[in-house]
């Protein structure tokens, strides 16, 4: 039998998902434009009000922004980032794993030494500068991580085909008639789908890192459009006088990326077959 | 494809497989070496030997799926009286499944996990889901799984093993073909078991005008169900026949060492061969001559300085032994 959930995977859960509905909903939950500007009402503490504008739950910027409506549109972006380029090194990485887990022979030998070559790049050496060179933008955010991240999938779904290969139900479904293709999509990726998605979960959190990172260098998400990394970004300078700028988007990105990697853990044990049982 | 059961009329001049002077090389090792058998339509021929002594290499060799460590050398195989060997690796797939099948020793492991009954089974036939499913239950009601509309939605760790080898029997004849592979297929389950699998495929070889091969290294087995029997020792055919025949005068010593060692009580537990004296020689020690000679009691120089040819003892009964007049 299966163990049951615990309360604290349950809790995670609510959070990652609390994150994810506000982000979808920004546009109706802010209480504001994230970009409308007002020099009047620059730098205005968590809570402040007033009679014509209304009320500042977190404060504004040092633009006169709303920072609740800011954080609320900058997880929209998070999401988006990190699920657009986890979907695309999932699926670039998973096939090329494929492949060469079930051809073997030379073509995994070309594979894996492109696979430990990018690996051994550090991946955001990587991505900066490709984004140097195509300049920033959200596209080019999406492809940088997308065609830069896939290399552990390959390596996971690699070894999880070659052991998977090996097993009597491949055989006889050889022996059934069914053709390379075939096999790999029907009997191979979902029996490999598990540790596949324990990988993917831990390159989301890493993924929202990665563009809080770069929108922090001026290199993710471009102002005035709002990200975590760029809120903290511009609060840089107002540290002493303005602390929730940076504190607020600290805390959320913060929160976000360890739920996702309890998440991500409480997954592996789970369905790591060394780890069953316990 | 999926018709009622025809009335079957046994095709003796035609073999629906024929294995023609079969050689399986291992780093230049013939580990088969001149495997020559024919199987008609509703035919069951047995393909006994002790473990190692290359039935299941044969059997891959026949469906063109050998280990990458194995090579064929001499050999061919007809299906129907066409040549296998001479189709593209297309081609061969569209033979895979539908015209021969194969069924193995590990039913349960041999099931996707992941995959329910029905499309297991479905998987052969080619058709849409929703049409195959009808097919699947008639299917799966005819190798007597009770409760079909139940099962076909089930996973394999909710079926015990002989329900998984009556599963992976449904999924390997739903697409009718000529030829059913079954090697060891009840080895893994235990004797109650056992014996109704072999009812089974008894009777669908019958019904169905299947030609069967089954694999086995018990003669129980044989004596329980094949009309013939083809004995193999160390990659070679060692002695072909009747059952009947074979098991009243067996003309090889082989044959009849295995025969001394079955045990007279069908309760007891079944022999695994491992009786007699000795143990078969690796590849790479084959002796010049005949391969049983270093383990024979009747052996002599001219036994171990010239390979024995197989040779008619009588009426089809073949043996591979320069004194199969002294056996008894
Ligand atoms: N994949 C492989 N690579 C190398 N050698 C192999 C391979 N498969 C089988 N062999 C060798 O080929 C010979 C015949 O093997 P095979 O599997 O056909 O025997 P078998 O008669 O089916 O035995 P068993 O009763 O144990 O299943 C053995 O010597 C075995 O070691
Ligand atoms: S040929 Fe000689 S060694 Fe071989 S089985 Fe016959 S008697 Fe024995
Ligand atoms: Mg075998």
């Amino acid at each position: 039998m299966r163990p049951r959930i615990s309360a604290g995977i349950w809790i995670i859960l609510a959070l990652i998902v609390l994150f994810a509905v506000a982000a979808l909903l920004a546009p109706w939950v802010s209480p504001h434009d994230p970009l409308r500007q007002s020099l009047l009402l620059r730098l205005r503490p968590p809570g402040s009000a007033t009679a014509s504008a209304g009320v500042f739950p977190l404060g504004t910027d040092d633009l006169g922004r709303d920072l609740l409506s800011r954080i609320l549109y900058g997880a929209r972006a998070s999401f988006a980032v990190a699920i657009l380029s986890v979907s695309v090194s999932l699926v670039v990485g998973t096939l090329l794993g494929l492949v060469a887990g079930w051809f073997r022979g030379w073509t995994a030998t070309l594979i894996m030494r492109f696979v430990d070559a990018m690996l051994s790049v550090p991946a955001i050496l990587l991505a900066v500068l490709t984004v140097a060179v195509l300049g920033p933008s959200f596209v080019t955010l999406i492809l940088v991580l997308g065609f830069t991240r896939w290399p552990r999938y390959t390596r996971v779904a690699y070894a999880s085909t070659l052991q998977v290969a090996a097993l009597p139900f491949i055989a006889a479904a050889e022996m059934s008639g069914a053709g390379s293709g075939r096999i790999l999509l029907r009997h191979v990726l979902p029996n490999i789908a598990g540790p596949l998605l324990v990988v993917a979960t831990s390159e989301f959190g890493l993924m929202i890192l990665f563009e809080a990172g770069l929108s922090f260098l001026g290199l993710g998400i471009q102002p005035p459009a709002p990200s975590w990394g760029s809120i903290m970004s511009a609060g840089r300078q107002y540290v002493e006088r303005a602390w929730w700028l940076t504190v607020f988007p600290g805390l959320g990105l913060f929160t976000l990326v360890v739920c996702v990697n309890v998440l991500g853990d409480w997954l592996r044990d789970r369905l790591d077959p060394r780890s069953a049982g316990r | 494809m999926l018709l009622a059961p025809a009335p079957f009329v046994p095709a003796l001049f035609a073999p629906a497989l024929a294995v023609h002077d079969l050689n399986l090389l291992i780093d230049g090792a013939a580990v088969v070496d001149g495997v020559d058998f024919a199987v008609a339509s509703g035919e069951v021929m047995a393909l006994v030997g002790e473990s190692g002594c290359g039935k299941s290499l044969t059997a891959h060799a026949i469906m063109r799926l050998l280990p990458d460590a194995v090579r064929q050398g001499r050999g061919r195989i007809e299906l129907d009286g066409e040549n296998l060997s001479a189709l593209s690796e297309r081609q061969m797939r569209r033979v895979r499944g539908r015209r021969i099948s194969m069924i193995f020793q590990e039913p349960q492991a041999a099931l996707d996990p992941l995959s329910t009954v029905g499309a297991q089974v479905a998987e052969a036939t080619g058709l849409p889901r929703s049409q195959a499913r009808e097919a699947v239950l008639r299917m799966l009601a005819e190798v007597g799984i009770s409760d079909p509309a139940r099962r076909i939605d089930q996973y394999p760790f909710e079926l015990s093993g002989g329900m998984c080898q009556r599963v992976m029997i449904a999924s390997a004849l739903i697409a009718r073909p000529a030829v059913l592979i079954a090697d060891e297929p009840t080895t893994a389950l235990d004797v109650t078991i056992q014996a109704q699998i072999l009812d089974l495929l008894r009777r669908l070889a019958v019904e169905r005008g299947t030609a069967i091969v089954l694999i086995t290294h018990d003669m129980g087995v044989v004596a329980d169900i094949a009309d013939r029997v083809a004995v193999m020792y160390a990659g070679r055919i060692a002695e072909t026949g009747d059952t009947a025949a074979i098991f009243a005068a067996p003309r090889h010593p082989y044959t009849a060492l295995l025969l001394a060692a079955l045990p007279r009580l069908t309760d007891v537990p079944r022999s695994r061969l491992a009786v007699i004296e000795g143990r078969v020689p690796a590849p790479a020690e084959f002796p010049p001559g005949c391969r049983f000679a270093g383990r024979c009691p009747l052996a002599d120089d001219h036994c171990r300085a010239e390979v024995p040819p197989l040779r008619d003892v009588g009426s089809g009964h073949l043996s591979a032994c320069w004194h199969s007049e002294a056996v008894r």
